[in-house]
């Protein structure tokens, strides 16, 4: 541990962010037309630029140990810049998985060299991490996982394939859960490992997703040699390694993760969901069912903001077991939802012809054929369903064909 | 509630549930009911002995709080009080609490704000109309001037506890613009009627004022310049009809958790069907989302803040709405017995349902955060 600097108080935190800001950060642009969240090399490019600057600063990582890059701070100093950097271009694109996911896994699970290997990399800018966990098998049944490791001295041989992983060609490393032993139940033969995207081997095509979007990623594996240094926690025991990765994944996605830096939407472009303009656009401003629809819109997201602070609060102070995470990410799931199916409601035949595509009542529709995303996305909301109920209310776990079952005698997909 | 209560808070809550407990458990609650009872008033007194009545009150007027956020103090009593469906008075009289507080001008009322913190009175806020929606800023009860007084003439419905009531704060129109008054159940004029009420325990009523004589001093504040002390009163009941939601909730999910395991079909218990325990898992969201934003309301009121208009209207809006929802998935886990009269459900189902329906509906308050939303906006 480096010697403990006595922090300054948040209102001193405060104007000394606001002033760096000021004098360092790029003012954000707002641009009109709609580009799909993290489609190109240059927004990627861009967040790189971006984190560096914060780094170079001293507001990177703000909760993340001195040691290993970070400020070593609470999370209310994080809080207070996030709210500070509001109006400033941020690397957004960077918060999900890489700063709230797949570090935080490294931090808690890492060895030493690798929290100093990569750990400062990160939050620099140079390294930009995604999680490659689900497979064209399936991603509820994590632990079901069929890419398979196999020894050969220092390194392993990976062969298989992972696919859904957001914004993979743009990641210089995944978190990748593969099979290392099939003879003992599934949960038990699982290693983690931190893979190079572009060693020799894997080939990585990317996936258009009904809104045009490109930036989810499938990845095939044909022999890779993956050193044994890659391997994150120890062999066979990967499943605690992905557990807690599915922590910071419900805490990430329920929108309760420290590590966050800057709000809003990944990019400028694709603005906050303005129902207040779409009613003034389409001329319904004085419709008290679109006005109705409009406060309960709020409704839900002052309710979010206000269940976040309060599970995220129980959670660290343990009056609420850590799977209660699983609450706010099904929450979000739920308010996303709705924000859709009202911003549809309101928009009406303008979100389906004319201007669709566009900022403004056009773009309701777009977002509404995403609509499930948020539900599966993160872990599906019945899993999380699953965990609530069994995890925090108690109740019996369901039915497991496989349980205690050798992996290599489980039944499988047709 | 606050998950993190002081030992002060703490200790003040094992106190009120010791009493309530004691004296007005949900089985007195249900003898009551079969009795069409309600409270009575040496019994309201002793709450307000605790503290029921003070959280809200200067010390240097007789009053004081635990925590020095008085309305989060109250607030916890209201979500206690909700597990036991109480009759407890404890929303319209701080209420009116809340009123002769926050006004600050005009005559004095420090007699009657003494009585009611004693418990030796109750108070109800008489701000509903016969056949209209919940609108306090545009009373058809109007006094006229006569001489240095007011002559009060008009009806008022849905008053909490009306019959029990001695005395009632008055919106009316006034030559002056709206106005506020304090008027003794007593006075010469004043008629009270009991209404039938969904919930067993707590009772309304109407009140007729019928060419009331009133002095200048009953007067709440400055005469036309009542819309102030409405937004706070309003703010106050809001807070507290939303915590005692809360505790419903709490209360009911509860007893309902504990059926699910011990009731078995087909040889397993409920609390093992997926079907149910997503069911299970959608509540517990939406009553952790409904403490969350009820704390949230009672905090941005408690400090005055600008947001408050909007917070209380968010937490009405979300747990007036949500609360009959889960209690009535409640009853279906339940089965038959859940809509029967002798299981304890219906009364919890009682008071959300007319907790939702008071002080504005979820729907009016999606429409007033609207309506801000949009003058912000516009001013901006
Ligand atoms: C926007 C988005 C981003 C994503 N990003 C990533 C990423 O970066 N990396 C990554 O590895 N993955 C990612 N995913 C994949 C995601 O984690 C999976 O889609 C998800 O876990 C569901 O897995 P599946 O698609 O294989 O569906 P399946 O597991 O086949 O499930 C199909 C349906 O059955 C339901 N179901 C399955 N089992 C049960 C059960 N026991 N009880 C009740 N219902 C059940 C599921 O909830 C679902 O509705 C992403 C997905 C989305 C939509």
């Amino acid at each position: 541990m480096t010697a403990s600097v006595v922090s300054e108080d948040l209102d001193t935190y405060r104007l000394r962010a606001r002033e760096w800001l000021a004098a360092n950060m790029p003012k954000q642009q707002v641009v009109e037309e709609l580009v799909a969240e993290g489609d190109d090399d240059e927004q990627w490019l861009r967040a790189r630029e971006l984190q560096a600057i914060l780094f170079k600063g001293g507001f990177a990582g703000i909760c993340y140990p001195r040691e290993y890059g970070g400020q070593g701070l609470a999370p209310e100093y994080q809080k207070v810049f996030t709210e500070e950097s509001a109006g400033y271009e941020m690397p957004i694109l960077l918060n999900v998985p890489t700063l709230s996911i797949c570090a935080p896994v490294i931090l808690d699970m890492g060895s030493e060299e690798q929290k100093l290997e990569y750990l400062p990399k990160v939050l620099s800018g140079e390294i930009v991490l995604v999680q490659f966990l689900s497979e064209p098998s399936g991603g509820s049944d994590l632990a079901g996982l069929i890419t398979r490791a196999e020894r050969d001295g220092d390194v392993f041989m990976l062969n298989g394939a992972k696919t859904w992983s957001t914004s993979a060609y743009a990641a210089d490393y995944g978190l990748c859960l593969a099979r290392t032993d099939s003879t003992v139940p599934k949960h038990r033969g699982l290693t983690m490992f931190l893979l190079k995207t572009d060693l020799p081997g894997i080939t990585m095509r990317r996936i258009t997703q009904v809104n045009g979007s490109t930036e989810f990623c499938e990845e095939f594996f044909d022999d890779v040699v993956v050193p044994a240094s890659q391997v994150v926690g120890e062999v066979n025991n990967g499943w605690a390694v992905a557990s807690r990765q599915l922590f910071w994944e419900r805490t990430a996605v329920g929108g309760g993760s420290p590590y966050v830096s800057g709000s809003g939407n990944r990019n400028a472009a694709e603005g906050e969901l303005d129902l207040i303009g779409v009613a003034e656009e389409t001329g319904q401003l004085a419709d008290v069912r679109v006005l109705e629809l409009i406060g309960e819109s709020y409704a839900m997201h002052e309710v979010q903001d206000n269940l976040i602070a309060r599970v995220t609060a129980a959670i660290t102070a343990d009056q609420l077991p850590g799977p209660a995470a699983s609450i706010i990410r099904l929450f979000h799931a739920e308010t996303d939802q709705r924000d859709d199916d009202i911003g549809l409601a309101i928009a009406g035949g303008a979100a389906v012809t004319g201007k669709v595509g566009v900022r403004g009542p056009g773009e309701m529709g777009t977002r509404y054929l995403m609509r499930q995303g948020a539900s599966l996305g993160g872990g599906s909301t019945e899993m999380s369903r699953n965990i609530i109920s069994e995890r925090v209310l108690g109740m019996p776990r369901e039915y497991a064909a496989d349980r205690d079952v050798p992996f290599n005698q489980v039944k499988r997909s047709r | 509630m606050d998950l993190n209560l002081s030992t002060d808070q703490r200790s003040f809550l094992s106190t009120t549930t010791q009493f309530v407990e004691k004296t007005m458990s949900l089985a007195d609650v249900r003898a009551l009911a079969d009795a069409h009872g309600t409270f009575d008033k040496a019994w309201w007194a002793e709450g307000a002995e605790l503290g029921w009545t003070a959280f809200l009150v200067p010390e240097e007027s007789g009053g004081g709080s635990v925590s020095g956020e008085g309305l989060l103090d109250l607030a916890m009593v209201a979500e206690q009080l909700g597990k036991t469906v109480s009759p407890a008075p404890l929303l319209p009289t701080n209420t009116v609490i809340a009123g002769l507080v926050n006004s600050t001008s005009g005559p004095d009322h420090s007699a009657e704000l003494e009585a009611l913190v004693a418990g030796e009175s109750t108070g109800a806020w008489a701000v509903y109309e016969p056949g209209q929606q919940f609108n306090p800023s545009a009373p058809t009860t109007f006094a006229r001037r006569s001489g240095e007084g007011y002559v009060l003439d008009g009806a008022k419905d849905r008053v909490e506890a009306a019959e029990l009531t001695d005395l009632f704060l008055v919106t009316a129109m006034t030559d002056e613009g709206l106005t506020q008054f304090l008027v003794p159940s007593g006075t010469a004029g004043v008629s009270v009627i009991g209404s039938s009420s969904l919930d067993v325990v707590r009772h309304f009523g109407e009140v007729a004022f019928d060419g009331v004589e009133l002095p200048a001093s009953a007067v709440l504040g400055t005469a036309g310049q009542a819309a102030a002390d409405i937004e706070r009163q309003w703010q106050v009941a809001l807070v507290l009809q939303t915590a005692e939601t809360v505790g419903v909730l709490n209360k009911v999910f509860e007893f309902t958790v504990q059926w699910a395991f011990d009731r078995y079909t087909f040889g397993r218990p409920l609390a093992s069907y997926q079907a149910l325990k997503h069911r299970f898992a959608d509540n517990k969201t939406w009553i952790e989302a409904s403490a969350a934003i009820s704390l949230a309301a009672a905090r941005a009121v408690q400090s005055n803040s600008p947001d408050a208009p909007k917070l209380v209207s968010a937490a009405k809006s979300y747990v007036g709405s949500k609360a009959p929802e889960i209690v009535q998935d409640c009853i279906q886990m339940h089965g038959g017995i859940g809509v029967t009269w002798e299981h304890d459900l219906h009364m919890y189902l009682r008071r959300v349902t007319v907790n939702r329906a008071l002080f504005g509906t979820p729907e009016e308050h999606r429409r007033r955060i609207a309506e801000l939303l949009i003058a912000e906006r516009e001013s901006a």
